[in-house]
C-alpha cells in the first residue's frame, strides 16, 4: 500500500521529504560499519531479494492473499541501517521506476515503511532478545513478534500524519479503529510469515541472520564421537 | 499491493521525451506534482489545464495511451479509500443520487482521485520513457549520494536475474504439484523466501568480490 500524490497536504509531504532525507543519510553512514566496503553491492542484492518478496503472494483464503512488506524481515536479516537503506532504495526505484506511491509522497512512503518497520521491529526484536532466554531457537519467533508489532505501528504513524495533514476531515477515532484493527490483522500474517522465513535461513545460514549473530559467537565447538559400528 | 510490478514500465522509442535528459525529466515531475498537490481541491479549472498539459506530453512522447490507462492499476486501493471518503467523513450533508453523503468528504475524495490519478500517469510517463541506466546518471546529476545511486543500480541490475530465480522456484514447486491455497501452505512459501534471501546473499558476496578482484575501489568507473 503505497501512499499516492495528494493524499496528505503539501507541507506535510515536505516535512517527511526532509525527515527521510535525514534518515537515509544518517543511514548511508551507519550502514557501512553493518557491511563496510561491501555495501554497494550487498544493500542492492538485499534490496532486489526485499523487491522479489514484496511480489510473493500468500494465500489468505477465499481467493485473496497478501505480500509481506519487509520491514522488520530486513531488520532482523540484515541491521536497522542497512535495513532502512534497502527498503528505501525499493520505494525509491518503486516511486521512479513502476509508478508506486507517488514522487511527492516518496518521503512520506519511507517514513512509513522503510523508517518504522525497520526501527520497531528493530527495537521489539532487540528487546525480546534481552528479556527472553538466549537460544537459536527463538531468535524466529522474536522475529515474528517484531513483524507483527511493527505493522500496526507504522499504521499509527500513518494516522498521526493524516491527523497533521489529511485531505478529508474523517474523525480521527474511526480512522485510528479502522487503520489499526485492520493492520493488526495483516500484522498476524506478516509476523507468522517473518518468523517462518528468518526460521528457515537460521536453520541453514545463521551467519547471514545479523540478528542472530550474537548468539553464534557465543555457540562453542562441540566435537561428538560418531557412533561408527565397528 | 503489488499489482504491476515485475514488468518493466519502458516503452521503447525515439521521441523528444525519449531523448530529454533524464534529471530534467525527473524535475519536472517533482514540479508538476508538487504544484498538483498543492492546488486547492475545488480548483476544476486547474485541474483540467493540468490534464491537458499531461496529456500534450503523453502525446509528444507517443507512447500509446493504452499502454499507460492500463498500468494505473496500481492506484486501485486508493480508489477505494476515494470513494469510501464521502461516506465516512464529517460536516455537512449533501445529496448524491439520492444518498446522503458528506459534502467535504465528497470533495476530498473527487479531489484525492484527481490528484492521484495525474500522479500515477505523470509517473508512468516517467517510467515509459527513460531506460533505468539513464535514470540513474540522472539522479547522480541531480547530486544524489553516490552510495545511494551505487545501491539502485546494483539493485536495478540484479532485480531481473534475483525475481527471475523466485520465478523458477515457482516453476520447481508448481511442477511438483504444488498450489498455495490457504495459511497450512504458508511454510513452503516462507522456506522459499528464506532461499531466496540466502541465494541473493550470496550472490552479493560473488559480485563483490569479482568486482574487488577487476580492482573495485568503492567507486563504480565512468
Amino acid at each position: 500500500m503505497h501512499v499516492p500524490d495528494g493524499f496528505l497536504d503539501a507541507p506535510t509531504s515536505a516535512v517527511t521529504g526532509v525527515v527521510a532525507v535525514a534518515a537515509v543519510g544518517v543511514a548511508l553512514v551507519k550502514a557501512r560499519t553493518e557491511l563496510d566496503d561491501k555495501t554497494a553491492p550487498m544493500a542492492g542484492l538485499v534490496a532486489a531479494f526485499i523487491f522479489a518478496v514484496q511480489m510473493l503472494n500468500f494465500p489468505v483464503g477465499a481467493g485473496t492473499s497478501g505480500h509481506l512488506m519487509g520491514g522488520a524481515l530486513a531488520a532482523v536479516l540484515v541491521g536497522p541501517w542497512t535495513g532502512i537503506l534497502c527498503v528505501s532504495v525499493v520505494l525509491l526505484v518503486q516511486s521512479l521506476l513502476f509508478a508506486d506511491g507517488g514522487i511527492t509522497a516518496l518521503g512520506t512512503n519511507i517514513v512509513l515503511m522503510a523508517v518504522s518497520t525497520v526501527v520497531v521491529g528493530w527495537l521489539v526484536f532487540r528487546l525480546l532478545q534481552v528479556l527472553l532466554p538466549k537460544r537459536m531457537s527463538l531468535v524466529p519467533v522474536e522475529a515474528g513478534i517484531a513483524a507483527f508489532v511493527s505493522v500496526p505501528v507504522a499504521a499509527l504513524v500513518f494516522v498521526l500524519l493524516y491527523a497533521v495533514g489529511g485531505t478529508a476531515d474523517i474523525p480521527l477515532d474511526t480512522l485510528m479503529t479502522a487503520m489499526f484493527g485492520v493492520h493488526t490483522l495483516i500484522g498476524i500474517g506478516e509476523g507468522v510469515i517473518t518468523g517462518l522465513a528468518v526460521g528457515a535461513i537460521v536453520a541453514v545460514r545463521p551467519d547471514l541472520v545479523r540478528g542472530a549473530r550474537p548468539l553464534l559467537a557465543r555457540r562453542e565447538l562441540v566435537i561428538k564421537k560418531a557412533e561408527v559400528a565397528a | 499491493m503489488g499489482a504491476g510490478h515485475g514488468h518493466k514500465l519502458h516503452f521503447h522509442g525515439h521521441s523528444a521525451l525519449h531523448r530529454a535528459p533524464a534529471h530534467l525529466k525527473v524535475l519536472a515531475l517533482l514540479g508538476f506534482m508538487v504544484v498538483v498537490v498543492a492546488t486547492p481541491r475545488d480548483a476544476y479549472l486547474a485541474f483540467a489545464a493540468y490534464a491537458v498539459l499531461l496529456a500534450v506530453v503523453i502525446g509528444a512522447s507517443r507512447v500509446p495511451p493504452a499502454y499507460l490507462l492500463k498500468r494505473t492499476v496500481v492506484e486501485l486501493p486508493f480508489v477505494v479509500f476515494a470513494v469510501l471518503l464521502p461516506f465516512v467523513a464529517t460536516g455537512p450533508q449533501t445529496e448524491v443520487l439520492g444518498v446522503s453523503v458528506s459534502q467535504h468528504g465528497l470533495e476530498a475524495g473527487v479531489a484525492l482521485l484527481i490528484k492521484g490519478t495525474l500522479g500515477v500517469l505523470a509517473s508512468l510517463t516517467l517510467a515509459a520513457t527513460t531506460e533505468p541506466q539513464d535514470l540513474l546518471l540522472g539522479l547522480e546529476r541531480l547530486r544524489v549520494p553516490q552510495q545511494l545511486v551505487q545501491i539502485m543500480a546494483f539493485m536495478v541490475r540484479y532485480l531481473d536475474v534475483v525475481t527471475g530465480e523466485m520465478q523458477r522456484m515457482k516453476v520447481a514447486r508448481e511442477s511438483r504439484g504444488f498450489s498455495a491455497r490457504n495459511p497450512r501452505h504458508w511454510p513452503v512459501l516462507a522456506r522459499s523466501a528464506g532461499a531466496l534471501f540466502i541465494r541473493s546473499y550470496e550472490r552479493g558476496e560473488r559480485v563483490h568480490l569479482a568486482m574487488l578482484s577487476r580492482g573495485y575501489t568503492g567507486r563504480m568507473p565512468r
